[in-house]
């Protein structure tokens, strides 16, 4: 079979747990995974809600899966763009949001982040310079 | 490699079509569909937005749509063209990438 590698991003727009986007993003971006393609992810508008750190859902019920986003790194899915403006919007910043790494296997397996803030304007270059765009 | 976006949802309850125009490059296509439509009308809080990015993309508008809220083309945006289904599958296929603002 011939491999010809695609961009994809994955937009994700959604706060994690009042719908069921967020999580079906997650699943989809694990299960596309297995096929060897150039992945990116990006987390705008009330996405950003996704990546928080201290999610805890106990009480509500539903699965807590934003421990999930530590293992994209073992599934060769690095590069994870939130957008600078959307968090401002809401109050956040780079410390609201949890601690993702990978392991760099052309750089000695150094441990490097997975979070890559950007602006706005360079959210929408990187939405125009893809293959496949997947929202969510 | 210019994107066509579709947009579904009000610009009144949800701010996908803002999000959208704040997003999309020169040279892109947003076509309203749904309740999308809506954020063709002229006169509306959300109209000067939409009306400054005419001319730098290209905004489209579904009949079928508009129609069925009752919505004609002297409610809307000078600039803002509209189009049927045919039109539709045509800016689908002659776009490499389609991008849903959902």
């Amino acid at each position: 079979m011939s491999e010809q590698v695609k961009k994809f991003l994955y937009v994700n727009r959604k706060a994690p747990y009042g719908t069921i986007y967020a999580l079906e993003s997650l699943e989809v971006v694990l299960i596309g995974a297995a096929f060897d393609q150039d992945v990116s992810l990006a987390f705008i508008d009330d996405g950003v809600f996704q990546l928080t750190k201290g999610q805890d859902t106990k009480e509500i019920g539903v699965k807590n899966f934003s421990p999930t986003y530590r293992a994209l790194g073992d599934y060769e899915v690095t590069k994870l763009y939130v957008e600078k403006e959307s968090l401002i919007e809401r109050g956040l910043s780079t410390d609201d949001l949890q601690e993702l790494t990978y392991e760099d296997e052309d750089d000695d397996w150094a441990e490097k982040p997975s979070i890559r803030i950007v602006s706005r304007k360079e959210m929408g270059e990187l939405m125009g310079n893809q293959d496949v765009v997947l929202s969510f | 490699m210019a994107s066509l976006h579709t947009v579904n949802k009000s610009p009144f309850s949800i701010n996908s079509l803002k999000s959208c125009l704040e997003h999309a490059n020169d040279g892109d296509t947003i076509l309203l569909i749904e309740d999308g439509i809506y954020g063709a009308l002229k006169g509306s809080e959300i109209s000067q937005i939409v009306a400054d990015k005419i001319g730098s993309l290209s905004i489209i508008a579904l009949e079928p749509d508009m129609k069925a809220r009752g919505i004609d083309s002297s409610k809307i945006l000078t600039g803002i063209i509209t189009t049927n289904y045919d039109g539709f599958v045509e800016l689908a296929a002659k776009h490499d990438v389609c991008q849903a603002w959902l």
